[in-house]
């Protein structure tokens, strides 16, 4: 048997050891990516289109589609979303059932497997309502994903609004939804872009309920109802053919480009969250 | 005078108002109630087209033949008994290993580390929280595939156990974020009360702040399980897929997720109604999940 | 003439018998305070006057309050009620704007007035809280940057810029240190000649400075109610004698 001190010290090493292993795997990671992406990532390949021969080889038409994609989602479920956490925190009264559903349903929401929102997506926006392989049949598949997490993080936000706020406000005599609108939403507001930019990592990050219901086309898209193939869905689509050291070249480069992306996203909810706690004592 | 007539009256009484300004109060309040309804529409329609679109399957192949079936012949077998095998050892193989390095390094972060190390660490943590899966899926093959074709000298490296590494480093973050904050949120009355007694610095973090912790440790746990299960590309480009049930850790095969990412696109008919029982059994799993979750942290809160 | 006529108030928060049959009336244009020990239910008559209390969940009230003769829980618009019944809070709570846009909200939220009418008004208000002088080179910048002090009196700007009948106040001056404190009575005493005023406090002291009338609650009742010197010198039940002299509370 190990005394009190010497177990202490095998517990401690395997402390180090773990801390050890989880930063040299996220070094790996990172490193493995951006060092053979880096070079490759040139004007060239981000501005250019793709054409399957291999004649061009960039990704704006990629680009295009993920921005499409991030946009469309967006503007479905951040509305929703924020009307949503607004009804929750300044409307309903707490526990009652009407709450209790809507928070029950928020969080299966959050709990089914994002390939599960494919598989409906597919069934449902893309055949039952007919809208094809496209878009914004991704963009509703998609919308439906990032709900629960606009929902959960701009509730949070719009809780941690001081209830002096609202007493000020109306007791001011001014109405229920001028004080939310002009009060507690911009007291929220760092929140309510934070959950924003989360979203747009989720939408920017998921792949698997993407194709199967956006598909994989590698045009620009024309319009909402065309098909287009996002970032992630062309890594995937380039690892399934690494033959060529191009192939091998692009599917590099456009991970690199995907890790640059969050990494924008991350330092941006930084900079929010940093504005905030200078703005708020 | 008469007597006073006390009239009972509660808070909720809609104010009588100017007809114009209660009529723009009422429509946004429905406003908000109808955004607030869409979640639950949506639960509700997903759950019914899953179920509906499924249930022919489950009809017609019969329950036992789609769960314990060890044969996926679409569109005359339908066993998926091998990929929920895989699923299940995949996941519970990750969490096997990538579990006790993230709590351990939860509380490296919470309680060891000098801070400017954990505000390296922890930003680099979350960055690796929102890394898309096709990206650690591709880490995975160009590096951890070959790897294991190498040490183990075999012909494809596309294995069960590499989906077990990928799964594992891709449920540090989430487990590790989750855990650290639980154990920061606690107050310093504990940690203090226990040190105070005399008890070592690595004893109170594992007799006292672990457990004081462990209802949001269970919760990144079991985040971090529900990631790996329903985990679809990284499995899909690491675990090479074949539907057959594996024999060893040394072989490839094909998690449920994999099973619906791979063939939806081209399923018709009953093909496609198992692809949806398959995912209602992925949706059992996460229930079950989340039941235990909830059993756990009730169980013991105090 | 009085403002408010309160006749058998009651008032529950779920199962708690908070207000006990309380009937009071409010004086015009004079100061009333309502003092007692923490939870007699000072605050939650004062939070009845201007229907605070409907932001509380599970609340039950029978019995009416009367404003300028109407019964403002049967026959009044909360909105028009909070206009002219303004409301100072325990802890300044400036919101998260500019000082000229903290007392220019009530005005924006009626939405009728010009910029030019609100600016006046802004200066106006801000005078009328003896605030002007100290904050008119920066009326841009923001509210938390004032001080305590500074902070409360931008609240009773804040509340005065609806030209109110009425300012609630509940412990206005609790968080306050004695320099702040003693401002803000001297503001009150200004205030009094325009306004009717009902001060929730803690203080007896400050009860005996600057109130006209005081009312003694104990337990949700209203044990005693006369001219502050009287109930101060003479108080006629045991409990206010208990507690005027310092026995408890």
């Amino acid at each position: 048997m190990l005394n009190r001190a010497q177990q202490d010290k095998v517990l401690l090493s395997a402390i180090w050891a773990s801390a050890t292993i989880t930063i040299l795997f996220l070094l790996w990671v990172i490193w493995h990516i951006l060092s053979n992406g880096l070079s490759h990532v040139t004007w060239e390949f981000i501005t250019t289109s793709y054409t399957r021969i291999g004649e061009s080889s960039g990704i704006w038409s990629m680009i295009i589609s993920t921005v499409y994609m991030v946009g469309l989602s967006l503007s479905i479920a951040a509305p929703i979303g924020i009307m949503t956490a607004i009804y929750l925190t300044e409307y309903s009264k707490p526990g009652s059932k009407v709450v209790k559903v809507i928070r029950f349903c928020t969080e299966s929401l959050a709990g089914i497997p994002s390939i599960v929102y494919g598989l409906f997506g597919m069934t449902f926006f893309v055949t039952t309502l007919g809208l094809g392989f496209s878009i914004l049949a991704g963009s509703l598949t998609l919308s439906m994903l990032i709900l629960p997490v606009i929902i959960r993080t701009t509730e949070e936000a719009l809780m941690a609004v001081p209830v002096s706020y609202r007493e000020g406000g109306y007791a001011l005599g001014a109405s229920k939804i001028y004080t939310i609108w002009r009060l507690i939403l911009p007291s929220a507001m760092p929140g309510i872009i934070t959950s924003v930019i989360l979203s747009i990592g989720r939408v920017i990050g998921e792949s698997a309920p993407v194709f199967l219901t956006a598909g994989m086309v590698t045009q620009i898209p024309q319009s909402v109802l065309d098909s287009g193939r996002t970032l992630t869905v062309h890594l995937y689509k380039l690892t399934q053919e690494l033959f060529s050291q191009s192939e091998w070249d692009q599917a590099y480069a456009t991970a690199t480009i995907l890790i640059v992306l969050v990494l924008v996203l991350n330092m941006a909810t930084k900079i929010v969250a940093a504005r905030y706690n200078k703005a708020s004592h | 005078m008469d007597n006073v007539i006390s009239t009972v009256r509660t808070s909720t009484l809609p104010e009588k108002a100017t007809k114009k300004r209660d009529w723009i109060a009422t429509g946004f309040h429905l406003l908000f109630l109808a955004c607030a309804m869409v979640g639950v529409l949506s639960v509700g329609t997903i759950g019914w087209f899953v179920f509906h679109e499924g249930l022919p399957a489950f009809q017609q192949a019969g329950v036992a033949q789609i769960i314990f079936g060890q044969e996926w012949l679409p569109p005359a077998l339908f066993g998926i008994g091998p990929m929920i095998v895989a699923s299940l050892i995949s996941t519970f193989g990750a969490v096997i290993i990538g579990v006790p390095i993230a709590i351990l390094t939860a509380v490296f972060l919470a309680e060891l580390a000098p801070n400017w190390m954990a505000n390296i660490v922890r930003p680099a943590v979350e960055l690796l929280a929102g890394i898309p899966s096709v990206v650690y899926g591709f880490f995975g093959l160009v590096i951890i595939v070959p790897m294991i074709e190498t040490i183990f000298n075999i012909p494809a490296g596309n294995t069960i156990l590499a989906g077990i590494i990928v799964l594992a480093i891709m449920i540090l973050p989430t487990v590790i974020t989750i855990s650290e904050t639980s154990l920061r949120a606690l107050p310093g009355t504990y940690k203090e009360a226990a040190l105070a007694l005399g008890a070592s610095q690595i004893y109170t973090v594992f007799k006292v702040l672990i457990p004081a912790a462990r209802s949001g440790i269970y919760t990144g746990i079991s985040l971090g399980i529900a990631r790996a299960i329903g985990e679809t590309m990284a499995i899909i480009m690491v675990m090479g897929n074949a539907p057959a049930m594996p024999g060893s850790l040394l072989e490839p095969a094909r998690s449920l997720t994999a099973n619906i990412a791979m063939e939806m696109s081209y399923a018709t008919g009953i093909h496609s109604s198992a692809l949806y029982s398959t995912g209602i059994v992925l949706l059992v799993f996460i229930v079950l999940l989340n039941s235990c979750l909830l059993y756990m942290n009730r169980k013991r809160t105090y | 003439m009085n403002k408010f006529n309160i006749n058998n108030l009651d008032l529950f928060y779920g199962e708690t018998h908070a207000l006990k049959n309380i009937s009071l009336n409010i004086p015009n244009r004079q100061v009333t305070a309502l003092i007692g020990p923490s939870g007699c239910g000072k605050s939650t008559l004062l939070r009845t006057l201007n229907r605070m209390n409907d932001l509380v969940e599970n609340v039950k009230i029978t019995g009416d309050v009367h404003f300028d003769g109407n019964d403002i829980y049967q026959d009044s618009d909360v909105t028009a009620l909070r206009m002219r019944v303004g409301m100072v809070f325990q802890k300044a709570n400036p919101f998260p704007m500019s000082i000229y846009e903290n007392v220019a909200f009530g005005l924006k939220a009626q939405g009728n007035k010009s910029k030019d009418e609100i600016d006046a008004i802004v200066e106006e208000s801000l005078r009328g809280a003896a605030l002007w002088d100290e904050v008119k080179d920066r009326l841009n910048s923001d509210a938390f940057g004032l001080s305590g002090g500074q902070q409360q009196r931008l609240c009773i700007a804040r509340a005065i810029s609806m030209e109110p009948e009425v300012i609630l106040m509940d412990e206005p001056t609790s968080a306050l240190d004695p320099i702040a404190t003693h401002k803000i009575e001297e503001l009150m005493d200004e205030l009094r000649k325009k306004f009717t005023i009902v001060i929730v406090t803690h203080s007896m002291n400050q009860a005996k400075r600057i109130a006209d009338k005081t009312a003694f609650f104990w337990m949700g009742e209203l044990v005693e109610h006369n001219d502050t010197a009287e109930l101060f010198n003479n108080p006629v039940d045991q409990r206010t004698q208990g507690y005027v002299s310092g026995e408890f509370g």
